[in-house]
């Protein structure tokens, strides 16, 4: 079969099965979008903006665990992708970014929309190729889709030449699938005899814990993680990218911990003597001052990049592999040690924990003349039955998310965790929409969050979204504002959100449904009749308390038995 | 094991445009200092061998080394700081050199086992070959005569004995 570098392209796509690119067209990449044209099976979702598409690319990728496509021009079209390629990076997100580059005659001449995108991207990328021939296009993108999508994930950027994509010069094509990169290797599987160690460790615990991330989600391991805990019957917290990890609606979850995680959960890191870290990697957000993290704990670490081991907390076990086929191996181990579980030992912590747990950290004061953005997610909860697929910006709102959306499955929560990207949200749930056509998509945002990326409010009626935008307005940059309370003595410098849109007029402008609430008596009954227009995309408006900080929080620098709780719950802080 | 330590690492890249930038700019992203690296090609085209010296606590160093690999470019790593290994620089020397001071450098080369590779009216050309100490050695030798040009090549480094930094399958 002979084709043209673009041809190549998206045969090579289709070969990768890819359902969906996330574009903007421009100069140097119209000879793929003219391929792209004649092409039926990849569907091409026109964005607003670059940076919407690698949201929406990596939302995608985060709903369904298939990478995210993106194709965008040179120059300005690959340098607005670069928040959206580092927040991918950040959270391990598999994604393929193709940018086209000028001719190779141009390349270094400073030509027209010309960048050096290799160069811009490479800190924030897995890895990425600058494409110099025709005939290693299609070699090229396989190991693109080899090297996003294996160990620990992350985006590829792939830059490619104009006059490499000329419909005229045709070559001889074929897809290797099976290729080798002598310099790309991953471990897979943990030997046997340091899996037993581990199991007799755990077995050995009188106080364990098991923390657990996002590499549960994106190695699918779930169902494995909760039938070991399960097994075990020990307590478990998740991270803030772990989340749905592990069933929040069940006893043994004890909630998200690190900076604004629940008491119990942060009490039981501090206090414990058995730590099974899973697919984590000891963020800063997570561990509070290391010096005091799990201070009387033996640390095992499960994880797949060698490089998280030891890196921030020196562990005492590492277990490096595939997390699926490593917590099976220990569900069988646990099973079959000499000693067996301290079930004693263990009655004993959770009557522990479960003093913990009635400090009842998350209760705030309800009111009735305004509405709690608490009772905003504890109601979609309520409404959605905890089912919906659930993305998010960047603050308090995410958070509170975070906290009251207590999320059953994996993947059903879509947040920017390690970069903390604002105008994430909108396009993330862009790319779950279009991952799940026939589930509900609830964007929780707020008023500044929203406003970065509300262009793609156009996107979602071109493509017919269905989504929910649900938008805590309290008139501020709420984290920063609470920051700036707790530690510049409430110099609120530049955090007020002055002249606010219209949200509700500017929904419909983009020809979608505009509500606002304002009332607590009139935020359940409205939510739900938001959420019944199942062919809408829905922009609410939710006015909030202004004033409502996130808590518990954990002050940076301090270790996880040192939380402030909320003020009406603050009586007394036990110390461990 | 908590204070900095000189370390040297060998590595073997892939030779394509690109892979030094990802070493240099990994040490840069993460905080780490590059005394010294040399980069040139091997006797397989497709591979270029690496030393670098950086000066780092032993835990970040094992860090470093977990980074290094990671990379995609990257075919093998190893830190050869704690094994027996060779370290060869190369130092070219060019100094002020009156008549009178003609015997003095020349003997001084000659204690050094150095070669005087370029003679001008008023100057002299050193080659000299070594381990870093012995090229600072020397350096230090020359008192007061004058420096004109210093080229150092940065460490070199090969462990001893039979093993050797391998493509690993």
């Amino acid at each position: 079969m002979k084709l043209s570098g673009s041809e190549i392209i998206i045969e090579s796509l289709k070969q990768e099965g890819v359902e969906y690119i996330f574009g903007y067209p421009g100069g140097a990449v119209l000879h793929i979008y003219d391929a792209l044209f004649a092409a039926d099976k990849i569907k091409h979702v026109l964005v607003r903006h670059e940076q919407g598409a690698t949201h929406a690319a990596d939302g995608y990728a985060r709903a369904c665990n298939k990478p995210g496509v993106v194709l965008v021009t040179s120059g300005p079209g690959i340098t607005n992708c670069v928040t959206g390629i580092a927040t991918a990076h950040m959270d391990s997100i598999p994604m393929i970014v193709i940018s086209g580059q000028v001719s190779r005659q141009y390349v270094g001449s400073d030509a027209f929309q010309e960048a050096d995108a290799t160069g811009i991207t490479r800190p924030i990328c897995k890895h990425n190729f600058l494409i110099n021939d025709r005939e290693s296009i299609a070699e090229t993108f396989r190991k693109a889709f080899i090297i996003a999508t294996t160990g620990r994930p992350g985006p590829v950027i792939i830059d490619i030449p104009k006059d490499l994509t000329d419909p005229n010069v045709k070559i001889h094509f074929e897809y290797k699938k099976n290729i080798k990169i002598r310099s790309y290797k991953v471990k897979t599987s943990e030997s046997d005899e340091k899996i037993k160690q581990a199991a007799e460790l755990i077995c050995s615990a009188k106080k364990p814990m098991i923390y657990a991330g996002g590499g549960v989600i994106l190695g699918k391991a779930s169902n494995e993680l909760t039938k070991l805990t399960k097994h075990l019957n020990f307590p478990i917290t998740n991270t803030l990218m772990g989340l749905g990890a592990y069933p929040s609606s069940d006893k043994q979850f004890l909630g998200m911990l690190g900076m604004h995680g629940t008491y119990e959960a942060n009490m039981a890191m501090h206090n414990c003597d058995v730590l099974l870290a899973v697919g984590a990697r000891f963020d800063d957000r997570v561990t509070g001052d290391t010096s005091q993290f799990c201070p009387k704990a033996k640390i095992i670490h499960i994880d797949i990049d060698p490089s998280s081991i030891s890196k921030i907390i020196e562990v005492d076990h590492s277990l490096i592999g595939d997390t699926k086929k490593i917590l099976k191996k220990l569900l069988t181990y646990t099973n079959t040690s000499k000693n067996g579980i301290n079930k004693d030992a263990l009655d004993k912590w959770w009557k522990k924990i479960n003093s913990w747990q009635k400090k009842k950290c998350l209760s705030y004061k309800k009111s009735n003349k305004v509405i709690k953005p608490q009772s905003v997610i504890e109601t979609l909860h309520k409404i959605t039955k905890g089912r919906s697929f659930v993305t998010s910006d960047v603050g308090q709102h995410q958070m509170w998310v975070a906290q009251y959306y207590k999320f059953d499955k994996p993947n059903r929560w879509i947040n920017s965790g390690g970069l903390g990207t604002m105008g994430f949200g909108l396009p993330a749930a862009m790319g779950a929409q279009l991952a799940f056509p026939k589930e509900e998509v609830i964007c929780v945002t707020g008023e500044a969050s929203i406003l970065m990326c509300i262009q793609e409010l156009s996107t979602c009626l071109q493509y017919g979204l269905p989504i929910k935008v649900v938008t805590l307005n309290n008139r501020y940059m709420g984290m920063v504002r609470q920051w700036q309370e707790f530690f510049y003595e409430g110099r609120y410098a530049m955090s007020y959100m002055d002249a606010i849109p219209n949200f509700a007029q500017l929904a419909e402008s983009f020809g979608h449904v505009g509500m606002v609430i304002d009332k607590p008596s009139n935020l359940e009954k409205d939510l739900s009749h938001a959420l019944s227009l199942k062919n809408r995309c829905v922009f609410v408006d939710v006015i909030t308390d202004e004033t409502e900080n996130v808590y518990p929080m954990i002050m940076s620098g301090k270790g996880h038995h040192e939380m402030h709780l909320a003020p009406s719950a603050n009586e007394d802080i036990e110390l461990a | 094991m908590n204070s900095d330590k000189r370390h040297i690492v060998s590595l073997l890249v892939e030779n394509e445009f690109g892979s030094l930038s990802r070493i240099a700019g990994l040490f840069s992203a993460r905080g780490y200092n590059i005394h010294c690296l040399s980069v040139a090609p091997t006797s397989d085209d497709s591979i270029s061998r690496m030393t670098l010296v950086t000066y780092c606590t032993d835990s970040k160093a094992s860090q470093l080394m977990k980074q290094l690999d990671k990379l995609v470019d990257v075919i093998n790593v190893k830190d050869l700081t704690d094994e027996t290994h060779i370290e060869r620089e190369m130092l070219l020397l060019k100094v002020k050199s009156n008549l009178k001071q003609r015997d003095e450098l020349k003997r001084l080369a000659d204690i050094f086992r150095a070669r005087i590779i370029d003679v001008t009216d008023t100057t002299y050309t050193i080659e000299l070959t070594g381990p870093t100490e012995k090229i600072l050695s020397f350096i230090d030798s020359l008192g007061k005569i004058k420096i004109i040009e210093q080229v150092r090549s940065g460490a070199l480094g090969i462990s001893r004995g039979s093993g050797s930094l391998e493509i690993k399958k």
